[in-house]
């Protein structure tokens, strides 16, 4: 019994012993970087070909992959406290000039000459800038376009314009409606938030001629032109729309449409890849590609947004950082994608050479329409009416994503027809004057 | 007695000391996030607006309470939480009598019956919002519409509803886990002497069976009320508090306020008014049920 005991004292000692040496013991020499990154497909793909820049740089890479909004809570929380948790961040364009304003990321505008800076979009590098200095790498780049059903548009006897206007759309939705042989109209984001369905009804409403603030900073929602774009999306969705259309986001609506159940559907032109690849679309031979439709002004109808890599100022490793940032956004690294993985699936919408090459305009059908789109959105204007504010889908000021999520559910009250739309855009309205009391105390 | 009264006294010198260390360890996980928590709620502090945290005084509450949202959630939160406990209690009571019967195949049932308290919720709430309630995937669609009935838009038309059926899908194992054993604790002599006077499987169910099993309920019914107090799993993933606020309640409110909208400040209002209201619900829950078990003893 004694012996016992003291076996297991020796034992307990031994194991006591092992933990704290496995404790103090120096981790190896080897520089390591930490990247937090959104679980895209580019993004998978970049995770595969890191193992390429590992072996050239010696530098060991540790991934953090996780879903859109809790990737954006997660870095949100990690930098504004002030934690240096992660070295390569991956953030939109609505963050990179935010913080970059409050001084949280390191510029990276110093990538060297070789970087080609020029060949980045104009747009893009906008978005990605607070007072002319880069923020963020800009990894892939979107606009948003209409995808529509060649087929059934044939079948129809309907021919989809180059330049759609909403009222066509909403007649060919009316025409193309057959919800008895599972195919509706047109599928549109319904799913309330602010990188959601407002993201979507903001070019509606800026397109219709409408703005979120006016230079005073305050609310427009009560406008004629908010009413109109609303009540028109409402109307087209309700009618013309797949049933449960409030809880479609990107990815539902993504897979109604693959899955040959929408007619049209106005959303991210990086969705396209995806579509025309018929391991995973039934309508990759069929699916068509025109401009995002125009309602009054052609002004925001379409919207522009970038995934871009960044670095947080806490970051104690910056220039192994900037390394690997300048690798993973360079054209040599689109290059390599083409190489290994197929031209439609390198990251879009970043820099011209891309599109200037021709293996990527035989293999991205879409490729002229998504340049096009890119070219001439601009970010710096959205609303044909002066405004305080920047961006296109979103209102470049901290407050918006408050503001966007109550804003988005008050809107899908009104279409799952709980409250009319008056109703809806006096509270949302109401919603966004509270939201913006603490900016006029400033 | 007299030997009691000199012991009593000795051990408790003892078992202070000891005690002191497990004691204040608890208090301090007890007391730390509640003291930050009402701290942060008389703040100024949204994350977003760095250097700009000032106190608030009574601010947030006061902007809290005078928002709509607030008295909607705290109405929803009640309306969920009656509701699963109806569903979960009701269901369980039923699965429970049905299962305690003999039969071919009782175990493989029970397990059946089980097995959904171990699916977690995320996952349960993603299967039934886009493999049996979608209304173009769905099965309950694809039901309907073979009936002709036409389709069901569970999430547009009766958010909570659906949300509680999840919910009451979910938790009804639990209450079976519970009240099952109560029942085959019940004196089959009981039951043999009753159906020998004469009574009915129905009569038998409610003045022996449901009597016997009201002590085990009141457990569940507490131990499921601190769960959906604060359900948020469920309604993140299916309807995202909407349509409106039709399915927001306390706790998809406060992550709101705090992970959408980074006011910390107003989350933390948000927090202790939740804790409010759980202790006053909690208190009229136990008078209740505590005078239920008095008049049953």
């Amino acid at each position: 019994m004694a012996s016992a005991n003291l076996a297991w004292k020796i034992l307990g000692l031994l194991l006591g012993a092992a933990l704290l040496a496995w404790m103090l013991y120096p981790s190896p020499s080897r520089p390591e970087l930490t990247i937090a990154t959104v679980n895209n497909a580019d993004m998978i793909l970049m995770q595969q070909l890191s193992k390429e820049f590992e072996k050239q740089s010696g530098v060991k890479l540790h991934w953090v992959v996780l879903g859109e909004n809790v990737l954006r809570q997660r870095l949100t929380i990690d930098i504004s406290t002030g934690s240096n948790t992660f070295d390569v961040i991956t953030i939109g364009s609505y963050e990179a000039p935010l913080w970059g304003e409050r001084g949280w990321l390191v510029p990276v505008d110093d990538l060297g000459a070789d970087y080609g800076y020029d060949d980045i979009f104009k747009v893009i590098r906008q978005g990605l800038s607070y007072q002319g200095k880069l923020y963020a790498a800009p990894f892939y780049g979107e606009s948003s376009f209409t995808y529509y059903r060649k087929d059934l548009f044939e079948k129809a006897g309907l021919a989809m314009p180059s330049e759609p206007h909403y009222e066509q759309i909403r007649q060919f939705a009316q025409r193309l409606h057959d919800p008895e042989h599972g195919v509706y109209g047109i599928c549109l984001r319904g799913e309330p938030g602010w990188g959601q369905n407002m993201g979507y009804i903001s070019t509606l409403v800026h397109t219709f001629g409408g703005r979120w603030f006016d230079l005073d900073w305050k609310p427009q929602l009560t406008t004629p032109a908010w009413n109109e774009a609303v009540s028109f999306y409402v109307d087209l969705l309700r009618n013309y729309g797949p049933p449960g259309a409030i809880t479609n986001g990107y990815n539902e609506n993504r897979a109604l449409f693959a899955n040959g159940n929408c007619a049209m559907w106005v959303d991210a032109t990086s969705a396209a890849s995806y579509l025309l690849d018929p391991s995973q679309s039934r309508v990759a031979t069929t699916t068509g590609f025109a401009k995002a439709p125009i309602a009054k002004v052609p002004n925001g109808a379409a919207w522009v947004w970038s995934w871009a890599l960044a670095i947080p100022g806490s970051s104690p490793r910056s220039a192994l950082a900037k390394q690997f940032i300048k690798w993973a956004t360079s054209r040599s690294y689109i290059a390599r994608v083409g190489e290994r993985f197929g031209w439609v699936w390198v990251p879009p919408g970043s820099r011209q050479s891309t599109y200037d090459n021709p293996q990527y305009q035989r293999a991205a059908p879409f490729a002229p329409l998504v340049l096009d789109a890119i070219l001439h959105a601009d970010y710096t204007k959205p609303s044909a009416l002066p405004v305080p504010y920047v961006g296109i889908q979103y209102v470049g000021i901290p407050e918006f994503q408050a503001i966007g999520t109550e804003v988005g559910q008050e809107i899908s009250a009104a279409l799952a027809g709980r409250v009319t739309v008056e109703q809806a855009l006096a509270l949302a309205q109401a919603d966004t004057e509270r939201a913006m009391q603490g900016r006029q105390l400033k | 007695m007299n030997v009691i009264s000199t012991s009593k006294p000795h051990r408790r010198f003892h078992a202070a000391p000891l005690l002191a260390p497990c004691v204040a360890f608890l208090f301090l996980w007890m007391i730390v996030p509640l003291a930050m928590t009402l701290w942060f709620s008389g703040e100024h502090y949204n994350l977003l607006i760095p250097g700009k945290s000032a106190f608030a005084g009574w601010e947030n509450y006061r902007s809290l309470l005078a928002t709509r949202a607030l008295w909607v959630a705290m109405g929803n939160t009640l309306f969920l939480v009656g509701l699963v406990l109806l569903i979960t209690l009701v269901g369980g009571t039923l699965f429970s009598v049905l299962l305690d019967q003999d039969f071919p195949g009782r175990n493989i049932c029970r397990l059946l019956v089980i097995a959904p308290f171990f699916v977690m919720p995320t996952v349960s709430a993603l299967i039934w919002k886009n493999m049996l309630m979608n209304p173009v995937f769905g099965l309950f669609a694809w039901i309907t519409r073979s009936c002709g009935l036409g389709t069901i838009e569970f999430f547009s038309r009766v958010p909570l509803l659906s949300i509680a059926l999840i919910v009451g899908w979910e938790w009804t194992p639990f209450a079976v886990l519970i009240l099952l054993p109560a029942l085959q604790s019940l004196n089959p002599e009981l039951k043999e002497a009753a159906r020998l006077d004469g009574t009915g499987p129905v009569a038998l169910f409610y003045h022996i069976e449901l009597p016997h099993l009201l002590r085990p309920m009141s457990v569940v019914a507490m131990m499921e009320m601190i769960f959906f107090l604060s359900l948020f799993a469920e309604i993140y993933v299916t309807t995202g508090g909407g349509p409106g606020l039709a399915s927001t309640n306390l706790a998809y409110l406060i992550f709101r306020d705090a992970l959408l909208g980074w006011d910390v400040g107003r989350a933390s209002a948000g927090g202790v008014l939740a804790i409010v209201l759980a202790n006053i619900v909690a208190f009229f829950f136990m008078r209740v049920v505590g005078r239920n078990l008095e008049d049953y003893r």
